[in-house]
């Protein structure tokens, strides 16, 4: 708790090379990845360049906060504005997954039916969905919501659960509950992605199967990497809590990641109900 | 008065570094802010000099001095980088510079996140400028990146769609620091309803940037993987749209046009109460039109694609949404005018530039008014009517105001007052040329000249050659303005705390130039709405 009066004095950093570390990381992982599309021998290895930088900087910056933190740098004043960043970063990515779906809807709403409806082009083509479009010519057997995809369902939202306990843990100061609920939650997570490759594997189309392959895997694609991105965080929570770096009182971190598997919970849900099963 | 507490407080040690270090490693927002702002200087007068190209080549019709492809690849990169290089972090500029000093805070809230996002630009600019230099020469599918042709380019296409990338990450971080500094730094007393309404355009278009960057993202890694992974979001042959495109970039297009018009607004309504001694008439309605402009931007943007065939209902649809959002405009032009009313006015150089604001922007307004016509618009879309229209909006516009805020608060930065002679004839020149470059633009679009065409039918050659003399001339002033803002930064009549008697924001009440770590402590405020008279506590 602040001692001082409620507006205490704002905690501002001294000077930090990390930013620009960041900056030249993006910069040299985009160029990498430029090289890697046009089939330039060094791609791969500029764009390894690239990650390594990025995750050098991650590292530093993210220890440089969390010394900070634990110093009691951070008035409560500070702690406010990390959950109004986290709010509105999650806000952010809700409406990066709102593009996608809403390429989803208009694809199988307007533009389709439409292609359907122009016999010009495509004569004898009907609108269904799925569908790979008039041109490619695919048969299209949709992964089946009630297998794998139902299962995968329950365990997100068993790890949703088991997270939610951790915060119980932490809140009553029992961290043995933390920890286990942590570990329980990267566990499910981990195998969430397990079975979302295995599904990739077994499932009969591509990427590159019309409009219904695209949508599919661009959505579902991205759902996985911010899962992996959540459990990779919900891993260094865990490592901090073995460290004892969480107090009843505050724990924004931990806060923070939880928001965010929230989010990917929920995110999933829409996935599951839009893509997979009507 | 409020004095700063300049004295160091122990978080507050470090003063300005020294070197190139500083410049790198900052995490103050004036630094920062700085940054910006020469940042945008230096992509305006890149961009500016393609635009000048661009003029050579439509002097006199046939083709002149380049290509047909080079004179896209020419319109492209002018505009991409105009917006995302010269516009929106010159506004980021200001915002970095003036929410803390306007909200009685110490910097922004996450000062080195704030630096990121600046350092993130020059990554982005040296992709896009770099890819002039590669194989099949920079982007040439128009700004708008309109799928096929952006499907089919080269490498250049995907250098631009990494380095949007990363502006979008650029302006989401920033937009969500300066979010957050503005609802959780406001020193006490500050409530919402009193903030300067600068910062409440920035609260909306930071809001906006936040909500439209992810959707434009998402519309560009489309292009990505259409190009190279063999999806079908934009072709047609596996069920995909190419129309799709156009919608989720205007979802982001139309309230970017705001993102880049709201902070001028806040531009303006601040130098005009300071010029004409009176208070913002209506500042309440100021701050309903500004959301409700904001809202309206979400809903209107099929504006842009009248002609591709969508179905009449939604045509009439975004024809009367378009139309709407003439209302809050409307109210903002009535209000300044209203403040202007019985006002002791003065005309210094950033005078100028709000009422030629105030004046030209409504043009740009009005032909607006007339493009979101449908049956109008069929015939005008991609004709030189909408490059007019869009000049007036966004250099009458937003330059303007940004060069009427630069020579506002120039005094506060540098602690100098700049020449005002050659502040005069800088907004003289600028204007009056502005006005030659464009105004003809009008009478070409609506004589069917098309736009983005390296030549054009004889008709058009008389107002085309006197277009690229007005622009030749815009450019060429332009010239003055560098070496007037130079030159004060460099040297000049100190300004004191305070060289405008109207002003009456907070930042007036720090020195010129302010302390390194200004409002240390919060000031206590006590407020007349709109209008902060910070006091000692
Ligand atoms: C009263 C307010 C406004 C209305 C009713 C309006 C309406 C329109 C319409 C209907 C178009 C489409 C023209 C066409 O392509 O056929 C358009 C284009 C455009 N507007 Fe506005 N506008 C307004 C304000 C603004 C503002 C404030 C800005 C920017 C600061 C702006 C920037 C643009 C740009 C950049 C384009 C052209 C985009 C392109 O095709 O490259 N507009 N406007
Ligand atoms: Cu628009």
């Amino acid at each position: 708790m602040q001692t001082h009066a409620e507006h205490d004095v704002y905690y501002v950093p001294p000077p930090s090379i990390w930013p620009l570390v960041g900056s030249v990381a993006l910069l040299v992982l985009a160029s990498g990845f430029v090289m890697l599309l046009h089939k330039i021998a060094a791609g791969p290895y500029v764009m390894a360049l690239g990650i390594g930088i990025l995750l050098v900087m991650l590292f530093g910056w993210f220890s440089t906060v969390i010394r900070e933190s634990l110093a009691g740098k951070y008035s409560d004043q500070v702690d406010t504005s990390f959950r109004w960043g986290m709010v509105w970063f999650i806000f952010s990515e809700v409406l990066f997954f709102a593009g996608f779906f809403g390429a989803l809807f208009y694809a199988r709403i307007l533009a389709v039916p439409w292609l359907a409806d122009a016999q010009m082009l495509w004569p004898g083509f009907t609108a269904a969905w799925p569908t790979a479009g008039p041109g490619v010519k695919t048969v299209l057997t949709p992964v089946d919501a009630w297998g794998l995809p139902a299962l995968n369902t329950l365990i997100l939202l068993s790890s949703g659960a088991t997270v939610t306990w951790a915060h119980w843990g932490l809140q009553k100061g029992r961290q043995f509950q933390l920890k286990l609920g942590l570990a329980l939650t990267i566990i499910l997570g981990a195998l969430f992605i397990s079975l979302q490759i295995h599904e990739y594997g077994e499932a009969a189309f591509t990427i590159r199967d019309g409009i219904y392959g695209a949508t599919f895997y661009m959505l579902t694609g991205f759902h996985g990497f911010h899962v992996m991105l959540g459990a990779a965080m919900l891993t260094v929570i865990f490592l901090r809590a073995l460290a004892g770096h969480f107090t009843p009182g505050r724990h924004f971190a931990f806060e923070a990641v939880a928001w965010y598997w929230h989010f990917v919970d929920v995110i999933w849900l829409m996935l599951f109900v839009f893509v997979y099963w009507l | 008065m409020y004095t700063a507490d300049t004295a160091a407080h122990h978080d507050h040690a470090h003063g300005a570094p020294r070197g190139i270090m500083r410049w790198l490693t900052s995490t103050n927002h004036k630094d920062i802010g700085t940054l910006y702002l020469w940042f945008s200087l230096f992509m305006f007068f890149f961009a500016g000099a393609l635009a000048m190209l661009i003029r050579a080549e439509l002097f006199q019709p046939g083709l002149q001095l380049f290509q047909p492809a080079v004179f896209n690849q020419l319109t492209t990169m002018h505009g991409l980088i105009m917006i995302f290089g010269a516009i929106m972090p010159s506004l980021v500029g200001f915002a970095n510079w003036q929410v803390p000093l306007m909200i009685g805070a110490s910097d922004m809230a996450f000062p080195r996140l704030n630096n990121w996002s600046f350092w993130l630009l020059p990554a982005a600019g040296l992709l896009l400028i770099a890819t002039f230099f590669v194989p099949g020469g920079a982007i040439a599918g128009g700004w708008t990146m309109y799928p096929p042709l952006y499907i089919q380019g080269g490498v250049a296409y995907d250098m631009s769609i990494l380095a949007i990338h990363i502006l979008g990450i650029s302006s989401i971080m920033g937009a969500i620091n300066i979010i957050v500094t503005i609802l959780n730094l406001r020193a006490p007393g500050m409530t919402l309803m009193k903030m300067p309404l600068f910062v409440w355009t920035w609260l909306i278009t930071a809001f906006l940037l936040v909500a439209v960057m992810p959707v434009l993202a998402c519309a560009i890694t489309m292009l990505l993987t259409d190009r190279h992974f063999g999806t079908h979001f934009f072709d047609a042959a596996g069920g995909g749209d190419a129309v799709m495109f156009q919608h989720l970039f205007w979802f982001f297009g139309h309230p970017e046009v705001y993102i880049m018009i709201l902070p001028a607004f806040g531009i303006v309504s601040t130098i005009i109460p300071t010029f004409a001694r009176k208070p913002l008439f209506g500042y309440v309605s100021m701050v309903y039109a500004v959301a409700s402009i904001a809202f309206l931007s979400f809903i209107v943007w099929a504006h842009h694609m009248f002609t591709t065939g969508m179905p009449v209902g939604g045509q009439l649809f975004f024809m009367y949404t378009t139309m709407l959002i003439a209302i809050p405009t409307g109210v903002k032009v009535f209000n300044w005018v209203a403040t202007l009313w019985r006002g002791s006015i003065t005309f210094e150089t950033p005078m100028l530039f709000a009422l030629a604001f105030v004046f030209l922007f409504t043009i740009g307004g009005f032909s607006g008014l007339v493009l979101s016509l449908v049956p109008v618009d069929i015939q005008l879309q991609d004709t030189y009517y909408v490059v007019a229209h869009f000049h007036y909006v966004l250099f009458s516009g937003s330059a303007m105001a940004i060069m009427g805020g630069i020579y506002y608060w120039l005094p506060k930065w540098t602690g100098h007052m700049y020449d005002e002679t050659l502040g005069k004839i800088h907004f003289w020149l600028t204007a009056i040329a502005f006005n030659i470059t464009f105004f003809p633009m009008h009478f070409l679009g609506l004589a069917g000249m098309p736009r983005r065409i390296p030549d054009y039918a004889l008709q058009f050659a008389d107002f085309n050659m006197i277009s690229s003399l007005g622009g030749f001339l815009l450019g060429a002033s332009q010239l003055l303005f560098l070496y007037t803002v130079i030159k004060c930064v460099r040297g000049g009549a100190p300004a004191g705390n305070k060289p405008w008697d109207g002003a009456d924001t907070l930042e007036w009440t720090q020195t010129s130039p302010p302390p390194y770590h200004s409002f240390v402590t919060p000031p206590q405020i006590k407020l007349v709405r709109g209008r902060s008279h910070a006091n000692a506590r």
